[in-house]
């Protein structure tokens, strides 16, 4: 429930002040020539009326905050209150020892006072201390608003399939059924559990490259049915990436993109080349795909596939220079980086 | 009878061709894979129906059936297009989802047996496509032999031309059988703003308004203003 400060530390901070304040007492009284025993006693009794109270106000305030209308009740009661206190004091050293009575009488004023101020104090304090851990828990639910909302909107980005990518998946599906049903059975096994990747729910984030490369290999030889000898892939996996790790399901939608690019921009075979490279910056992967400057669809901004991706990394690491893109050669490049954990 | 299958995939292609076996009168002259094959094609064997995909490289089915002067009868195939499924029930044109059954696509061809879609009416499907598809983000143009594919922030201006308009770009002009009225419908207001009956200026490329009636381009162009036209100039520049 907190988080600044704990229980413990409350209720550490809570004896201590009042202990000091028990010294405190014991030696203005003793400084009266009281002696030693009934002078503890005094403050003993005096004290632990006095903690009693605060632990009732702390009580009440748990439930009730005290609100600015109701100021001048809680003066008066505190008024009240501190004569109470005092008074039962005087009555219970009476029934102890009645030749100290005296003394009793001659402090009451400045007992009564100072009760005056130390249940002012309790009230302050245990007032400004349900504030500060209202306004804790007020901050605990944003956070945790903010993160509930962060990890729908990843898993949604995460999700993000384009309809186009299935629907001609299935109407490759429905063109081999006829002439080579076997084919047409492993491409529905391809596209089964490349969706059964998708559609993971679970928290954990990172998986490891390697993996990544497996899921991506279902989705590009489905692509390699639909579009037959034009498109060759070249995956090229550094061995110094083995125990590298990727948020899950990033690569794809880097990859549709560039195939996408590629075939749709020039009509011969395209070569798309996956490269990862690591170092002690992280991981470095770059996606190419041929395209062709003359007739190139202009391209605003980075297109959808590429702003999901931008989003995704943003969430993750709050960076946005993790993905970027650049073209050389009618070559257009996709680099993006993934810090590592070291 | 003459048929055409443009398609990139080669197995949606083969689907077609497999379908079509049950039609014996019907031919496949070609298959091709895309817009520019599919563009040749027609005009050397002047088919009686084509099977167009929509989204193919280059350039999409409908920018390759713009660029031919009379298009043959279409039955389209495609995916997933929102803007362009409405388009074709608009307009009566058939086309087939992807995937689609051997019932289904003997009903298109039945359909088209007994209505055969006019050159008209292909036309209208192609105006209201592009005018649904969002605006405009580039032109294709036909130069000779060549396909010119021109992006939208490279227009200086439109210029009326008979039943042409005049596309002027800094490499010269390209001419396309379009008119002022499609190009004003179909380009983002806020970027072309049609000056004067006509002329359309890309707002970017103004350097000058002498006065209430003409307008200098960066080029060095003088274009008229109409009173109409100083008005809209006016509102899109918040003058």
């Amino acid at each position: 429930m907190f988080k600044d400060f704990s229980t413990r530390q409350v209720l550490f901070f809570f004896i201590v002040w009042w202990l000091v304040w028990l010294g405190i007492e014991w030696y203005i009284v003793k400084f009266y020539g009281v002696t030693v025993t009934l002078s503890l006693v005094d403050t003993a009794v005096h004290i632990a009326l006095l903690l009693s109270t605060s632990i009732g106000i702390y009580n009440t305030i748990r439930f009730y905050r005290p609100t600015r209308g109701n100021l001048l009740y809680i003066r008066i009661w505190a008024l009240l209150h501190s004569w109470l206190i005092t008074a039962l004091h005087g009555w219970i050293l009476s029934q102890i020892d009645p030749l100290h009575n005296v003394f009793v009488e001659q402090a009451w004023p400045i007992r009564y006072v100072f009760s005056f101020i130390m249940i002012s104090i309790s009230i302050t304090g245990t007032t400004l201390f349900f504030y500060m851990v209202d306004e804790q828990e007020k901050e605990a639910r944003k956070d945790d608003a903010e993160k509930i909302a962060r990890e729908t909107e990843l898993i949604q980005l995460r999700q993000q399939l384009q309809p186009h990518f299935l629907f001609n998946s299935l109407n490759s599906i429905s063109a081999l059924a006829g002439s080579k049903p076997e084919q047409a059975r492993m491409m529905i096994q391809q596209l089964s559990d490349f969706l059964r990747g998708t559609l993971r729910k679970d928290e954990q984030q990172l998986i490891s490259l390697k993996d990544e490369l497996l899921h991506l290999g279902l989705y590009l030889e489905i692509e390699k049915v639909r579009f037959g000898h034009r498109l060759v892939t070249h995956i090229d996996m550094g061995t110094e990436c083995e125990q590298a790790t990727i948020p899950y399901l990033l690569l794809q939608p880097i990859v549709e993109n560039a195939i996408k690019f590629g075939l749709y921009d020039t009509t011969g075979e395209v070569v798309i080349q996956i490269q990862s490279r690591c170092s002690d910056q992280g991981l470095t992967i770059s996606v190419t795909n041929p395209f062709d400057a003359e007739t190139a669809q202009p391209r605003t901004g980075t297109g959808f596939g590429l702003s999901s991706v931008q989003r995704r990394l943003h969430l993750l690491y709050s960076r946005t220079d993790l993905l970027q893109t650049h073209s050389a050669n009618n070559q257009f490049i996709t680099t993006i980086h993934i810090p590592q954990a070291s | 009878m003459k048929v055409i299958i443009i398609d990139d995939e080669p197995l949606a292609r083969s689907i077609v061709a497999e379908y079509l076996q049950s039609f014996p009168d019907m031919e496949i002259v070609q298959e091709c894979g895309d817009g520019f094959e599919g563009m040749k094609a027609i005009a050397q064997h002047q088919p009686d129906l084509i099977f167009l995909d929509v989204q193919m490289p280059k350039i999409n089915g409908f920018e390759m059936l713009e660029l031919i002067d009379e298009p043959p009868a279409v039955i389209f195939t495609t995916a997933f297009d929102e803007f362009a499924m409405r388009a074709f029930e608009a307009h009566a044109v058939d086309y087939l989802l992807k995937p689609f059954s051997k019932d289904r696509f003997d009903k298109a061809i039945e359909k088209w047996n007994r209505q055969k879609a006019t050159a008209q009416q292909t036309q209208a499907l192609l105006e209201d496509v592009q005018t649904q598809q969002e605006e405009q983000h580039r032109i294709v143009v036909k130069t000779g032999s060549s396909i010119r594919i021109i992006p939208i922030q490279e227009v200086l201006y439109f210029e009326a031309y008979d039943d042409y308009v005049k596309i002027h770009t800094k490499d010269g002009y390209f001419l396309k059988k379009k008119t002022m009225q499609h190009f004003e419908n179909t380009l983002d207001p806020k970027l072309f703003v049609r000056v004067h009956r006509s002329f359309i200026i890309q707002v970017a490329e103004i350097t000058k308004i002498d006065s209430a009636d003409e307008v200098l381009l960066k080029s060095g162009k003088r274009v008229p203003l109409s009173r109409t036209g100083y008005g809209k100039l006016k509102a899109v520049l918040g003058i």
